[in-house]
């Protein structure tokens, strides 16, 4: 009996980067059987790194390593007519094809997907660009910071006086991979009683135009324009997200959100309750009669009164009064939080070239299929013999002829 | 052939805020049954927040809750009476999916965990999209999605070089519970109909979200270095930026990988003297120099329009879109050809634009099924026709208090 979530599912997964490879990674940690196709030269995040002593070398990359774990790996030059059939003929076994390829150029590859389904009518594709597969910028070159200019998010973060910015570490491509993921699996589903496959249409900018709490709404319902930074002065109806954000305090920073009436007067017990927090106009929050108390800029008195505590404090205290307030960790405290090592987030693997690295495990715990590192990212071409002569039937010869031709 | 992927599925959903309601609401769209129990005491803190209409607020007037709860039904049960448990549980009973965004005892305290749910229906999928997960130190912490940000290790690394760091322009972290939430319930859905199996999935919103910061993470493991705010360098790209281009706060952003790039941003630009300067000619001389360059670059930018420069750019090759604003999004050319957004009317706030489904498939497109459920919209028919509870009981709940 199946004890993995997805046991028995074939995914070719023919990505690069960190898009299609994170979707593929999410569908092999769950048990699907993903096969990564490289080109000869490998997949570009081989040589993103980071690296371990910062010495660059395309087994070792940390990004490559975490977005393809639990895969198997060939190599196949597509500009060749063999290497095409290899692939066709790889289709024909699977389940799922997730694919990166500008719509174009899998058109003149004969990897569309009208071309596909003639091969295999069962195959959900997957297909993630930065535009999508329609409309006027189908085939507009992009990177992960002009896909979070075009979807929405660049220009509602930062500060109004300076330039947006963006969310950093390729959010975009992993925004986009989550949606792909979902498609997939619905489409999946959904064959399970129609038994046909589809193909699943996936756009980075609409990816992020998706998940932006307000801002098209607000256009929408009121003709405005979300700003880069809100005050509450301003748009009056923000009074009830407020204090929000990040404050400095003693020892770095904190976030803390009040957003629920109990909230706000805890808070103001955080704080020690001064008097100018006190005013009972500011409790009724959601609904308020009077309007005048929110028009009074108070984010530099609770800068101010935030100030006096270390991050240990207000986290502390915060939660104790049941207040979302939190620290600002760095990378190297994310790696010690209590919470995530109690739960053993972070597991640690053996790689045949780049040795131990501990990994940020999976996203979510199934309790009858549990999570787990099977196998580490494959090495480049580590299973051409294993897929073409094992399972395709090809002789030794002709891998080797493959070889010193360039086709794998 | 269904006409939506997920025809025939039913979930009862007792998730409220945003991180949940994303999840369910990934659901209803692709053709998911989605019944949304709240309170008429207590009901999801969304419909408190803004945009409302003419900035009046409204139990069923926020853009924020409409646009998170479109195409689901809505029931208002007490769940601190024990017959408003028992209404839930018969609710479960017929459903193939529980979801809750609650802090891990709050389904207890109700009677309505996993383990109490699965005597009722023992291959239910029941999916918790808690802050931080079932078990630890910090089970019962609260926490919102900025708050998630700051722990994950993404708050820490955005902001501008040599600046405090910022917030996400908007909370990134609950939508992405909520698409994580979709992906673990769909694969332990696909896996009970192979296996009959149902099973719980404990998800931390923290978990799933540094999941998605692995890059400064795996970097200082690799190298000892804490990666901290450098605006929107890249870490080999350059130029990587905004550029104020003509008109109020109007930015376009521009990426360059290759050399090949690079002259067709220079060809672009009119081959400008400083452009073919030897310290610009290669990926790491552009990388080192790039302050100098992104001022240069912004001294050509600022005398054009972030769409006349978008179209310029790509016409050469190169990587370049406008920082769209509410409004240019809500105009975009493109999105609006592929359909992506969406206009639903609804009874209080009349007809609005909200956007549509993230993923399009091509044989079950899935949409909208409807306006976003007024408050108790919906209790006839989950207890009436869904229960099969006689009218005159439902009338005696309502005046119990039980369904209010």
């Amino acid at each position: 009996m199946a004890d993995r979530a997805l046991d028995g599912i074939k995914v070719v997964e023919l990505a690069q980067l960190v898009a299609g490879p994170y979707c593929a990674k999410l569908l092999a940690d769950l048990g699907a059987d993903v096969l990564k196709v490289e080109p000869p030269c490998g997949d570009r995040a081989r040589s993103l790194g980071p690296f371990p002593g910062d010495c660059p070398h395309h087994e070792q990359s940390g990004l490559f390593l975490y977005l393809n774990t639990n895969k198997r790996g060939i190599t196949l030059n597509l500009q060749a007519h063999t290497g095409r059939e290899i692939l066709r003929e790889l289709v024909r076994r699977a389940d799922v094809l997730v694919e990166d390829g500008p719509p174009p150029a899998m058109a003149w590859l004969g990897l569309d997907y009208e071309a596909l389904r003639e091969i295999n009518p069962g195959l959900v594709v997957t297909s993630i660009t930065p535009f999508g597969q329609s409309g006027p910028y189908r085939d507009y070159k992009a990177y992960d910071i002009t896909c979070q200019a075009a979807g929405g998010i660049a220009y509602v973060t930062g500060d109004p006086e300076q330039e947006p910015l963006i969310v950093p570490g390729n959010q975009a491509d992993y925004q986009a991979a989550l949606n792909a993921a979902v498609g997939t699996l619905a489409a999946l589903l959904c064959r399970e009683t129609s038994g046909q496959g589809q193909h699943v249409d996936i756009s980075e900018q609409e990816s992020i135009a998706s998940v932006l709490g307000d801002v098209i709404s607000f256009f929408s319902y009121q003709g405005r324009v979300r700003p880069r930074r809100v005050k509450p002065q301003d748009f009056a109806d923000f009074r009830l997200l407020w204090p929000a954000g990040i404050y400095p305090c003693k020892d770095g920073y904190i976030n803390i959100t009040v957003l629920e009436p109990h909230q706000w007067r805890s808070f103001v017990d955080l704080i020690g309750n001064p008097p100018w927090a006190t005013d009972p106009r500011y409790e009724d929050r959601y609904f308020p009669q009077e309007q005048g108390a929110a028009d009074i800029d108070l984010e530099p008195l609770i800068t101010e009164a935030l100030g006096h505590f270390t991050r240990e404090e207000l986290s502390h205290e915060g939660q104790r009064r049941r207040i979302p307030v939190s620290p600002v960790y760095d990378a190297s405290e994310v790696l010690r939080s209590p919470q995530l090592v109690e739960r053993g987030f972070f597991v640690p693997a053996r790689h045949p070239a780049a040795g131990t690295l501990t990994y940020p495990g999976a996203p979510y715990k199934l309790g009858q299929t549990p999570w787990r590192i099977e196998r580490t990212a494959p090495l480049l071409g580590e299973h051409n013999e294993e897929v073409l002569v094992k399972e395709l039937g090809l002789s030794r010869t002709d891998l080797v002829k493959m070889a010193q031709s360039g086709i794998i | 052939m269904s006409k939506m992927a997920l025809e025939g599925m039913r979930v009862a959903d007792f998730t409220w805020a945003w991180a949940g309601p994303y999840c369910t609401k990934l659901l209803a769209d692709l053709g998911a049954e989605v019944v949304k129990i709240e309170t008429a005491t207590r009901p999801d803190i969304g419909r408190m927040l803004p945009p409302f209409p003419d900035d009046q607020p409204g139990i069923n007037r926020s853009g924020r809750y409409n646009k998170r709860n479109r195409g689901k039904l809505c029931v208002t049960i007490d769940l601190t009476q024990e017959q408003g448990v028992a209404l839930a549980r018969e609710l479960i009973r017929r459903s193939d999916l529980v979801t809750e965004n609650y802090s891990a005892r709050v389904m207890r305290k109700f009677g309505l965990d996993y383990e109490a749910v699965r005597e009722v229906k023992p291959d239910i999928v029941y999916l918790s999209l808690s802050a931080f997960g079932a078990s630890g130190p910090h089970r019962d912490y609260v926490a919102y999605g900025p708050n998630q940000a700051a722990l994950a290790g993404h708050t820490y690394i955005t902001g501008y070089a040599g600046g405090p760091p910022v917030s996400q322009g908007t909370a990134l972290a609950d939508p992405t519970a909520g698409l994580n939430g979709a992906v673990a319930a769909l694969a332990a859905l696909l896996y009970r109909r192979r296996t009959g199996k149902g099973q719980h999935i404990d998800l931390s919103q923290t978990e799933m979200f540094a999941a998605l910061a692995a890059e400064p993470i795996l970097e200082y493991l690799m190298s000892g270095r804490i990666p901290t705010r450098r605006g929107n360098r890249d870490r080999i790209m350059a130029p990587h930026n905004f550029y104020r281009c003509r008109g109020h706060d109007r930015w376009v952003s521009i990426a360059v990988a290759t050399d090949e790039e690079w002259r067709a941003l220079c060809r672009a630009m009119g081959d400008p003297p400083w452009s073919s300067d030897e310290r610009f000619a290669d990926a790491f001389g552009r990388w080192r120099n790039q302050e100098e360059l992104d001022g240069l670059i912004e001294g050509w930018t600022q005398g054009h329009t972030h769409h006349e420069l978008m179209e310029m750019l790509q016409r050469a090759g190169v990587a370049a879109m406008p920082a769209f604003d509410g409004e240019e999004l809500f105009h975009d050319p493109h999105v609006r050809e592929r359909g992506f957004l969406a206009e639903v009317e609804h009874p209080e706030v009349g007809r609005q634009t909200m956007p549509g489904l993230s993923m399009v498939l091509s044989h079950t497109p899935g949409h909208i099924r409807s306006h976003a459920p007024l408050l108790g919209q919906h209790n006839d028919y989950v207890f009436g026709e869904l229960l099969g509870i006689a009218q005159q009981d439902i009338a005696a709940l309502v005046a119990q208090g039980v369904i209010r």
